[in-house]
């Protein structure tokens, strides 16, 4: 049985991933013990994304609760309408006429946004992805979602990014990068798009001084926020594997005197 | 005795005479004699019944926060899942469950083929068995609708148009099926009353004539010895040991701890089984007009659904749909005639010949290879390989009839033989 | 059943410890069915405090419509000077005329069961088997009672409650009407299913 759980276990992987775009996703690894980063990342979801996308299935309570954060500061720093209680949903008035009238589609809901990407890892790259692109009606694109319908709501923060060509090291046919005879620098080629990307290059570049963050303080507000959307995914996690330890060091204690046991009658019957 | 000396027995005596408690125990527990020889194979049965008593108690408290409704289904699992205490506990027990039912029905099933459990005078309580399977994939389907997200949604709408493929009442049949034009809160609504009520109701039923055939006739081993045959001047069977206490703690009890074990590990790290048990698309709500990339099953119908996909060329005039639905109906009814394609001499593959052994290697093979491909998108070639696969799958049964009447066997001793 | 122990205390020691464990095992199980069915997020969101504006009550009447927290009716009541008057002038006839039993909150346990002297707040529920008793505020002979001095009555079974909700001797109710914990935010808002943090 052990064999069959284990191989069981392995064949455990992504199977839902992104979705149709190729672009390869960052990794990002949540903390569920950072208290700090949750809250400020509830403190993003409920400035820049709750107007917009909702947060229906959980309740201001429970991050309360989780997030360690007292009532009153709760009430005045992230539920703001003075008419909802602590107890309610975090819905936000936008009415789905409205909604399709101004994004073509209703926001989704980002309570489950996590579970339903597979993991946080889209979230986290998509968020830093936007690019300039005057085509599209907001004015902005994203690498993972193809002519997306939605604004930057961040890029006072981020700044604009634009999609570049870079050089980059030319790739000779053994794989290694090439490189003058003499001086022994790289080669370098101008490649763009998905080229780029193939390499592992982001095709994108930050203009200097346009946004109020810099890149690793984006980065990090946008790690704050991929938290606490993983948070929110499954509010329960930590809980769970916690009482999880404890039900399974119960049940190898239970083993130990079942095993005894039983041992104490096929012992018999040989 | 007197009766005021034994008030206790004088109590148990009294209930005897109006209801055979004391008869029905013996018979079936401390005078029931199964052989010595049970291995590993021979617990699946029991954890069978343990995962049935989990599906039933946590189907039941969850039926106590879940909303059978279009609007309000999705919003109830999460509310399960969130405001109801311990409400994930009871979710996670019924989702891990319904995966690890499956899995022990597979590997008791498997436990069948390899030491012949089907023949005679086990064919009823085989065929009681496979109505069981038949049962179960029907329960797991139905209850897979009810959380109402997208893939349940789409594979709902898949093979429910299945019965489409039935020949001039197909289309009218889906219709009736689903009570709607499409998947619906009206289809949900009576999948959730087959789910929680009538489905489970049969599966009892089924269970509780298989276990009643199985103690009429006694269990096989992996010898596929009839321990009836040497019975010592009292009567009972000289390789039999009685199922309680021998079977019961000596056997079972720990192996129930052990399985619990890792089906907390399970629960409790890897709820969604990495997509494979909950499907990441189950965390949208059903939406019609959005397909899934991908519209997989759960694992434990992969290998049916790729024989499904294998159908692909018409033949006799009918289309290759049609097709995909007798290949997967066969493949799941065709082993409930197994007592009758098997011809040989002896039950267990310990004294089968050499084909016997080679067929039903290359039928696990196959098994898990169809598995395997039915969470892939589908490519000539891997299509090719279930075509295969498939084949190989209706060889195992179809040609078991040739094979085990011309294959050599090895000689069945009287007595089980011990280390 | 015979057994050929080698060594029975050997094996009774181990049906006993697995016998407690498993036990324990099952009362661990047991757990998750019997705790989910306390008030969950859900309840307890909805049996949040709630605010009532009394600025309209007018004196001697209930306020209606009658409000709800918990899904239980709040019976606010003015009384008029007639009626607190009266009120403590029959205590004989009370089960409990000085509140001893813990149905208020600690500062509504005195002589007229509330914060302000002539405003009552009461949980609407009688206490012998939860119907909401009638407001009979008029000091009348009743068919009930020939000196009514004004309280309440519960049709169901009859008990009888005076006008703090204080229930009256050789009636089925075993104890006085409920007295939820609440405040004044000011004036006009009264708070009920929380206590004033100073007050406290």
């Amino acid at each position: 049985m052990r064999g069959v759980v284990l191989t069981f276990l392995l064949f455990s992987s992504h199977l839902y991933g992104a979705g149709s775009s190729s672009y390869p996703l960052d990794d990002v690894s949540p903390d569920l013990t950072d208290k700090e980063s949750l809250q400020r990342g509830a403190r993003t979801f409920v400035n820049y994304c709750m107007g917009c996308h909702e947060m229906k299935y959980q309740r201001f309570q429970r991050v309360a609760d989780d997030l360690g954060i007292p009532e009153e500061a709760m009430m005045s720093n992230l539920v703001f309408d003075p008419s909802k209680k602590l107890g309610a949903h975090m819905s936000n008035s936008m009415s789905v006429s409205n909604a399709k009238q101004w994004f073509g589609n209703v926001p989704p809901d980002l309570t489950l946004y996590t579970k339903l990407k597979g993991g946080p890892e889209y979230f986290y790259t998509y968020m830093r992805t936007f690019y300039e692109d005057p085509s599209r009606p907001f004015g902005v694109n994203n690498l993972l979602y193809k002519n997306v319908g939605m604004p930057h709501p961040l890029v006072h923060l981020q700044g604009i990014q634009k999609k570049v060509c870079k050089d980059i090291p030319k790739i000779a046919k053994n794989g290694g990068e090439m490189r003058e005879a003499i001086t022994g620098h790289p080669l370098l080629e101008n490649k763009c798009g998905d080229e780029l990307v193939n390499r592992g290059v982001s095709p994108l570049e930050l203009v200097e001084n346009s946004g109020e963050l810099s890149i690793e303080e984006y980065d990090s507000l946008i790690y704050d926020l991929t938290n606490f959307l993983y948070y929110s995914g499954d509010p329960s996690r930590l809980e769970r594997q916690r009482i999880g330890g404890f039900v399974l060091l119960f049940l190898a204690f239970f083993y130990v005197f079942a095993w005894l046991l039983g041992r104490e009658y096929t012992k018999e019957i040989h | 005795m007197s009766e005021s000396q034994h008030p206790v027995k004088n109590m148990i005596n009294w209930i005897d005479a109006r209801l055979p408690v004391t008869e029905t125990y013996e018979k079936h527990m401390s005078k029931y004699y199964a052989p010595k020889n049970t291995n590993f194979w021979y617990l699946m049965g029991v954890l069978a019944t343990v995962v049935l008593v989990n599906q039933l108690l946590t189907g039941i408290w969850l039926t106590m926060s879940y909303i059978p409704t279009a609007d309000g289904a999705f919003a109830s699992i999460e509310y399960i899942m969130r405001d109801v205490n311990f409400g994930w506990i009871l979710r996670y027990m019924h989702s891990t469950g319904a995966s690890a039912f499956f899995l022990v029905v597979y590997l008791h099933m498997f436990r069948g083929l390899m030491y012949g459990s089907y023949q005679k005078p086990r064919e009823l309580l085989w065929i009681l068995g496979m109505l069981i399977f038949v049962a179960l994939m029907a329960e797991g389907f139905l209850g897979y609708l009810l959380p109402w997200g997208n893939m349940s949604f789409w594979a709902g709408q898949v093979i429910v148009s299945l019965a489409g493929a039935v020949p001039i009442v197909g289309d009218s049949l889906a219709t009736w099926v689903r009570g709607d034009f499409n998947i619906s809160g009206i289809t949900l609504n009576r999948f959730f009353a087959l789910h929680v009520v009538l489905v489970p109701m049969l599966l009892l039923a089924l269970v509780f004539l298989h276990i009643v055939a199985l103690h009429e006739v006694g269990s096989n081993n992996p010898d596929g010895i009839d321990i009836k045959k040497n019975l010592d001047d009292k009567g009972k069977p000289l390789d039999g040991i009685p199922f309680h206490p021998y079977l019961t703690l000596g056997h079972d009890l720990p192996a129930i701890v052990a399985f619990c074990f890792f089906f907390a590990i399970v629960m409790f790290y890897f709820p969604d089984g990495g997509g494979y048990l909950i499907e990441a698309p189950n965390y949208e709500m059903a939406n019609p007009l959005k397909t899934p990339d991908l519209i997989a099953p759960v694992w434990y119908y992969t290998p049916f659904y790729s024989m499904l996909r294998a159908a692909t060329f018409p033949f006799l005039g009918l289309d290759a749909k049609f097709w995909g639905l007798v290949v997967m109906a066969g493949a799941i009814v065709l082993p409930a005639v197994l007592p009758w394609l098997d011809r040989s001499k002896v039950k267990s593959i310990r004294y089968k010949g050499t084909a016997s052994k080679l067929f039903l290697a290359i039928f696990v093979v196959a098994f898990f290879v169809l598995g395997y491909l039915g969470v892939q998108h589908p490519t000539p070639l891997k299509t090719f390989l279930a075509q295969i696969c498939t084949a190989i799958y209706f060889a195992y049964f179809l040609l078991m009839p040739w094979y085990t009447s011309v294959e050599r066997t090895k000689l069945v001793p009287e007595r089980i033989p011990m280390k | 059943m015979e057994e050929k122990n080698l060594d029975g205390g050997r094996r009774k020691f181990l049906l006993g410890a697995t016998a407690v464990v498993g036990t324990a095992g099952v009362a661990g199980l047991a757990t998750p069915f019997v705790g989910s069915w306390q008030p969950g997020a859900k309840a307890l969101a909805a049996g949040a405090p709630v605010k009532i504006d009394i600025s309209k009550l007018v004196e001697g009447e209930m306020l209606g419509p009658i409000p709800a927290w918990r899904d239980k009716p709040i019976f606010v009541i003015k009384r008029s000077s007639d009626l607190l008057e009266r009120l403590n002038s029959r205590n004989e006839r009370l089960a409990d005329p000085d509140s001893e039993r813990t149905q208020q909150p600690g500062y509504a346990k005195n002589g007229t069961r509330s914060i302000k002297p002539e405003i009552l707040v009461l949980v609407g529920l009688c206490t012998h088997l939860s119907c909401a008793p009638k407001f009979r505020p008029k000091i009348q002979p009743e068919q009930y009672d020939e000196d009514w001095i004004g309280g309440f009555f519960c049709p169901c079974h009859g008990s009888k409650f005076d006008m703090a909700g204080r229930v009256y001797a050789g009636v089925p109710a075993p104890s006085n009407l409920e007295v939820p914990p609440h405040y004044y935010e000011n004036e006009s808002i009264l708070v009920i299913g929380e206590d004033d943090k100073e007050m406290v």
